[in-house]
């Protein structure tokens, strides 16, 4: 493992830099923020000063402490989403690939009635009915997500169940669920960490806009999306205070591409 | 005589980029081509052969250059010719004809279209013109119903017929070299025959010259005059042919040779445990049409059975039956003295473990992200449940077994190793779980000839060693010579003749399996003219209602 750190490009380094620092300012954001997440402290779209590193937000809070802890939020939140959609779009995409027959017919069209609402409306409804608490929108957001993952899953596995490699398994009586982990799923890693990498920082810009309407995360919580839309007033003033949070929400996506791409070159590599 | 030179090459390098690298693939090859004369090149896989025939069209593949040397073609230099004096001659001067005819055809289009198009775009003829010359032309490569059989589309074609429709093709503009890229390697051997037979009329009576590109030689001693002897680029042996058949120079020719001799006899002692008896079984795909019927085999232990046919026979049908895959609709499999399940999934693990398989294609048949020791050490895991440092000194022992360094090899990916290399870890694998039957799917007919051999030679001894038996299905008589001890024919889903080795080979046989042994060929110049003038002579006293 350390060997494949030492050999990585300098891409890929800039990109663990730029994760690991997020990480850190997530992980420790008590021992960073100079004040309370939710505490106004000064006047509204105040100027950065020594007491205000990035200034304060449109009701007055302090927005570098407000960025700390939303990288918390934000990042929790994305990761927890992306991970599930993955769990859940995977697992039944190659069930359907490598189980075929009836169980395919119905996974396939439950999850194309699942595609066939506008993704925002249903997501809208479904927090509407269930209520939006944290639990509630990620799952609810993991499960349309994964519509788009399964299908990815399933055909590129289709692809791999044909094999003869996959086949011999069977000969030897390995269980659906050993072809899956070990013949399916070291395959059809490519693609999909590839997806990963692009749906993760969808599934942000998704929940900000929940945000927007009122039913991602509530105020006075403080995430990324939802500090840009909060404070986009004020670059009609000409104040930069929202450049901040979208700054992150950029920085944190060209850091995760750049070490996809990287994971997604060794992966390859292998093949040839 | 000078005049005579049609392509005259030089001092010839082609380099290819492998890892940011120019690497030569041809080494200083040179050769002279006369009007009217075939030149065969013969080699293994890497030894350049394509590239020569391609460059000899002023070509290169992708990702390769032509380097130095000199290529001339009826005294026009085609080293570093203009793309467009290089595009009007090609067809015109010179043709190709690739070994996939069933890639090299547009499947959109007609195959006398594509006949045509030639000519046309080279200004030469109009299309009816072309499709009038098409037709003759078709005639005399002995196309079924040439009038008609252009106007079909190429899936509507055997293998064979399209072969045969790529040669008339090359030769749609009057080119005075054709190169022929392996045409017959794809194909079974009694079609083969008919495709051969078109080169040689197409080279002989029309005085073509052309470049016979084959890793084959018995069937480039058909077809050429004179043969070059190609190794890794570089240049083993050159001769006439009869000269070269007769008296090699070089090991390696000789090596090649060889291949196609027989080993010593094994002995056959009786031995009386069947150990797989399969009873008037039947199966079917669309559950209609039956791909198999009335089969009826029965298998010793510690023999091989060689299962015989043409693609489509049903062969590899067959194992699928089994195996389980596919299960049977009709009979009943025996094995071990107990009746088998005809499903897989109802198969218990310790006669799935006794039942192993080998595959044609050893690069789908190993998971490409896996390494050599999870591939050879599952089944241990899995059937006998060892772990840890039993698993890897089991693995290490079995990779001695088939020849292959274990503490070099045991941490590979299955993608680091060659194709013989990988084949015989397929064949670690299937010995892992100790089986008491492994059958073999046309396992060497995607490995080159010097490479399948020592594929064949270790199973001989693994056999001698662990009493194993196998089932071999091949379509390559050779094999079926060199290794078996019965031999089952098949034709169209049935078993047409079965029995020991001695009987099947020596007649009198069935009809099939006659022409089936006479269509092999032989290491002898003459065998093609020979065996032709014969059936003629049949086809004469009997014609026959179609000759496709």
């Amino acid at each position: 493992m350390f060997k494949l750190l030492r050999q990585s490009p300098i891409s890929a380094r800039f990109g663990m830099i730029m994760i690991v620092l997020t990480l850190i300012l997530a992980i420790f954001a008590p021992l960073i923020a100079p004040y309370e997440e939710t505490k106004v402290v000064g006047d509204v779209w105040e100027e950065f000063s020594s007491k205000f590193y990035l200034g304060t937000d449109h009701i007055g809070r302090d927005l570098f402490t407000r960025m700390v802890y939303g990288a918390r939020n934000t990042i929790a939140l994305a990761f927890f989403t992306t991970a599930m959609s993955f769990s859940l779009g995977v697992l039944f995409g190659f069930l359907a690939a490598s189980v075929g027959g009836w169980l395919e017919q119905i996974l396939s069209r439950v999850f194309d009635i699942l595609m066939a609402f506008p993704t925002l409306i249903f997501c809208l409804m479904i927090l509407s009915i269930v209520g939006a608490s944290i639990p509630n929108l990620i799952i609810t957001v993991a499960i349309l997500d994964s519509t788009r993952v399964y299908r990815l899953a399933r055909a590129v596995a289709m692809d791999i169940a044909v094999m003869e490699f996959v086949e011999a398994a069977r000969l030897r009586g390995e269980g659906n669920w050993w072809i899956m982990r070990h013949e399916l799923l070291p395959n059809a890693l490519p693609p999909l960490v590839a997806e990963f990498g692009l749906r993760f920082c969808f599934v942000f810009l998704f929940i900000a806009s929940l945000s927007f309407l009122g039913l991602g995360i509530q105020p006075p919580t403080a995430d990324w999306g939802g500090m840009v839309r909060e404070n986009a007033g004020a670059i009609t003033f000409g104040i930069y205070t929202p450049l901040f949070p979208a700054g992150a929400i950029a920085f944190l996506t060209v850091g995760v591409n750049l070490v996809v791409d990287w994971f997604l070159h060794i992966a390859s590599r292998l093949e040839d | 005589m000078e005049d005579d030179k049609l392509l005259q090459i030089k001092d010839l390098v082609v380099e290819g980029l492998s890892d940011e690298k120019w690497q030569t693939l041809v080494n200083g090859i040179s050769l002279t081509l006369k009007r009217g004369e075939v030149l065969g090149l013969i080699g293994e896989s890497g030894a350049g052969k394509s590239t020569i025939g391609l460059a000899a069209m002023g070509y290169a593949r992708q990702g390769c250059r032509i380097a130095s040397g000199s290529i001339k073609l009826d005294k026009t230099e085609l080293f570093n010719a203009t793309p467009e004096y290089l595009r009007s001659i090609r067809g015109t001067k010179i043709s190709y004809v690739a070994q996939s005819a069933a890639a090299s055809f547009n499947p959109a289009h007609r195959v006398i279209k594509q006949y045509t198009e030639g000519p046309i775009r080279h200004g030469l003829m109009d299309s009816s013109q072309a499709e009038e010359e098409a037709i003759e032309i078709y005639d005399r490569l002995f196309l079924p119903n040439p009038e008609k059989i252009g106007f079909r589309y190429p899936h509507e074609l055997s293998g064979g017929q399209l072969q045969r429709a790529m040669v008339a093709m090359a030769k749609s503009c009057q080119p005075d070299i054709i190169i022929f890229d392996e045409p017959t390697t794809a194909l079974d051997v009694t079609t083969q025959i008919e495709v051969l037979a078109a080169i040689k009329e197409i080279t002989e009576k029309m005085n073509k010259a052309a470049l016979y590109i084959t890793h084959d030689l018995a069937v480039v001693a058909q077809v050429a005059h004179r043969i070059m002897v190609l190794r890794h680029g570089s240049l083993v042996e050159e001769g006439n042919v009869r000269e070269i058949i007769k008296n090699p120079q070089k090991q390696y020719t000789r090596d090649l040779l060889n291949v196609r001799n027989l080993r010593s006899e094994k002995s056959l002692a009786e031995k009386q445990d069947v150990i797989l008896e399969i009873k008037d079984v039947e199966a079917t795909y669309t559950g209609k049409e039956k791909v198999l019927q009335d089969i009826n085999i029965r298998i010793k232990k510690g023999r091989t059975i060689a299962l015989v046919g043409e693609s489509g026979s049903g062969k590899s049908t067959l194992a699928k039956v089994i195996t389980g895959l596919l299960p049977a609709t009709h009979g009943k499999i025996t094995f071990l003295g107990e009746e088998l399940p005809l499903q897989l999934k109802h198969r218990d693990r310790d006669s799935l473990r006794k039942l192993q398989m080998i595959y044609q294609m050893p690069d789908t048949a190993l998971n490409p992200r896996h390494t050599v020791r999870t591939v050879i050490g599952r089944p241990l895991e899995f059937y006998f449940g060892m772990k840890g440092k039993e698993v890897e000194d089991r693995t290490k022992e079995l990779l001695e077994k088939i020849e292959l360094n274990p503490d070099k090899y045991i941490d590979r990916y299955t993608t680091q190793l060659s194709g013989g290399e990988k084949q015989r870890v397929c064949i670690a694998r299937a010995l892992a779980a100790e089986p008491e039957l492994i059958i073999c799917d046309e396992i060497t007919s995607a490995l080159d000839q010097l490479v399948a051999e020592g594929v064949l030679k270790l199973l001989q001894n693994l056999q001698n060693e662990l009493d194993v038996s196998y089932l071999f299905i091949t379509h390559d008589l050779a094999t079926v010579k060199a290794i078996s001890d019965n031999i089952v024919i098949m034709l169209e889903g049935r078993v047409i003749e079965q029995g020991e080795k001695k009987e099947i080979l020596s007649p009198p046989h069935h009809a099939y399996t006659d022409k089936l042994l006479g269509s092999i060929p032989e290491m002898d110049p003459d065998w093609l003219d020979n065996l032709l003038d014969e059936r003629a002579s049949i086809y004469l006293e009997n014609p026959p209602n179609s000759l496709g």
